[in-house]
């Protein structure tokens, strides 16, 4: 076969690969995107045991479940192949993606409506923990040994690529209706899109051949037997699942969520930026820095792996304070200057449709700043018919959005480019290293659980983490203010991002000094 | 090298040991003791999952480099190696 022929054999390789994984990650994330109104319709405010189930749907599919399923698939994959695994992982994530589109509300269904969502959303985090490691063992697989890192690097734009999907059919959707369509119906559709996307992703990958290196393996009986026992109930693999994990995954996994959904949460929750566009600064970022994860897959083939993802680390924990600092300092309304006169406030008081006698004062207050940035503020205030029931805490709800000038915008579209360049060094290599530790028998157990507890575990607990850090610093702040002390902490909003520096410099460390860069241990 | 490799096992034995007691002191006794229902699935999540996978591996990672499982070694061809056997 030609190099032209090979390669364009692999092309189609990659390609049926990707999209599928693409599909996959983009069924898990439209979940996340569309969180606050998948809440009002499953999980209502003020019923405890819904509070429960939103929290497991949350904690549980998120990061709990994605390692379970890396084990259940992984073995599954060694066992029978890599081409029926990944098919399946794709049926499931389709099916559960599609339903959970299709499922009635609270207000139709009752409790039943929560747990199907939860039932569906634990099946996607099983699904997602058995695809990716199918997908990156089979295109390595294909792929020749002195290329891998190119190859693979197709299947590490797909997590990126399957966010910037997310965000994009969303926001066309949202944009074809009105808002009240949107949160009457119209959120199902990005749900529904996906059975359309899985089922063409299905005909492709059912045409393609199982792994050379596994069928090989297959025809000789080399295949294990006992996966799970080979992978993890021997000291001389155990040992790489745990070098893997510590001293590459776990690190990857904080770097790629900080650059991607620790960024976005900050733009929205500290800058209080408009969703819409700080879901188009998002996108932006990504659109512009995925290239690098193929050229970082490239290089990787030429100076080792090693040594870029390390880099990558070393960077990302050097720099994100000041990047978060200089994020602050582009997009805060607190740094720039009010045009006051342009000041307006409006006050609304209505009856309170839901309980008779009481009313709610709605306050909105618009500013305007000299750079274009604008800001409004909606403040409702309960007031009770009794005065007895009066709570400070309950009765007022603030919301705040902020529109950036042009200038600003491209900033913040800048520095959270720069964070997803550092998550294409972690990340673009890691596929084939990952492949390399690993001999072809228990590749696709032994990659997988590693990869889903460093990305679904340490990467996943970032956003819980980080909020537990910031909020102590605040409110050691607003204790210290009321006494009238100095301020512990001069910025409490870069607080969170101990716990990604902590946990990267760890991973550094363990990968400088242990990991061998110059081979791998793979026969094939 | 194989020798900081070695000592820097007590490290991250030592490191296990912190984090356990982050993860449980710090995280998971508060929120079981949270009034809120909710808050009893990431103590349980904290408590039986996360301590279990940081904790333990990091201990026993932390065993294995010094026992010195993590060795490099050089064979004749000057390639470097993890110790196989």
């Amino acid at each position: 076969m030609s190099f032209q022929t090979e390669k364009k054999g692999l092309a189609g390789i990659i390609a049926a690969s990707s999209v599928g994984t693409l599909i996959e990650w983009y069924d898990f994330y439209i979940f996340g995107s569309l969180a606050t109104i998948i809440s009002t319709k499953f999980f209502p405010a003020g019923n405890q045991t819904l509070a429960l189930l939103s929290t497991l749907a949350t904690f549980a599919a998120g990061f709990v479940v994605r390692p379970f399923g890396a084990l259940f698939f992984g073995r599954l994959g060694d066992l029978i192949g890599r081409k029926y695994t990944f098919l399946l992982t794709l049926v499931l994530m389709g099916l559960s993606t599609f339903l959970i589109g299709c499922i009635p509300s609270y207000e139709s269904i009752g409790i039943f409506a929560p747990i199907l969502v939860l039932v569906l959303r634990l099946l996607q985090g099983l699904a997602l923990g058995g695809e990716y490691g199918g997908a990156a063992t089979y295109v390595a697989e294909h792929s020749p040994a002195e290329r891998r890192g190119f190859w693979t690097s197709w299947i590490q734009t797909t997590a990126t690529i399957g966010l910037f999907v997310s965000l994009l059919v969303i926001i066309t959707v949202k944009g074809s209706m009105s808002e009240s369509t949107f949160g009457d119906w119209g959120w199902r559709v990005p749900f529904w899109i996906s059975i359309i996307m899985v089922g063409i992703s299905i005909v492709i990958r059912m045409r393609m051949s199982e792994s050379p290196l596994f069928a090989k393996a297959k025809a000789e009986g080399k295949t294990s037997v006992n996966p799970l026992k080979e992978s993890f109930g021997h000291k001389l693999n155990f040992k790489f699942v745990l070098l893997a994990l510590f001293g590459a995954t776990m690190g990857q996994g904080v770097v790629w969520y900080t650059g991607q959904f620790y960024a976005l949460s900050f733009i929205q929750n500290t800058l209080s930026v408009d969703v819409s566009q700080a879901s188009r600064l998002i996108m932006w970022s990504l659109l512009f820095g995925t290239p690098f994860f193929v050229f970082f897959g490239w290089l990787s083939d030429r100076i080792g792996r090693k040594w870029i993802m390390m880099l990558g680390m070393l960077v990302a924990i050097l720099l994100y304070r000041p990047i978060y600092t200089a994020m602050y300092n582009a997009g805060s309304v607190k740094l720039k200057t009010e045009i006051t006169a342009k000041t307006t406030v409006e006050v609304n008081t209505a009856a309170d449709p839901k309980i008779a006698g009481d009313s709610i004062r709605t306050t909105t207050t618009h500013k305007f700043y000299e750079d274009g940035t604008t800001y409004r503020e909606i403040n409702k205030l309960h007031l009770h018919a009794d005065a007895s029931k009066a709570d400070a805490a309950k009765d007022v709800n603030v919301t705040r959005t902020v529109n950036l000038d042009s200038q600003s915008f491209w900033q913040l579209v800048l520095w959270v480019f720069v964070q997803v360049i550092f998550v294409t060094m972690v990340y673009g290599p890691i596929a084939a290293f990952l492949v390399e530790m690993f001999p072809t028998r228990i590749r696709y157990t032994s990659m997988s659980l590693p990869y889903h507890i460093g990305n679904g575990i340490f990467g996943g607990l970032l956003p819980a983490i980080a909020l537990f850090l910031t909020t102590k610093a605040s409110q050691a702040n607003e204790i210290a203010a009321k006494a009238g002390e100095a301020l512990p902490y001069d910025k409490p909003y870069l607080e969170g991002l101990w716990y990604p520096i902590i946990l990267g410099a760890v991973s550094l460390i363990i990968g400088v000094l242990y990991i061998n860069g110059e081979d791998n241990r793979t026969e094939d | 090298m194989n020798q900081i490799r070695k000592y820097m096992g007590l490290v991250w034995i030592a490191l296990a040991l912190v984090a356990g007691y982050y993860l449980i002191v710090s995280q998971a006794i508060p929120k079981f003791e949270s009034p809120k229902p909710e808050d009893r699935i990431p103590a349980i999540i904290y408590a039986f999952i996360l301590t279990p996978i940081i904790v333990g591996g990091l201990l026993v990672f932390g065993y294995y480099a010094l026992t010195g499982e993590y060795d490099i070694y050089e064979d004749p061809d000057h390639h470097l190696h993890i110790k196989e056997d």
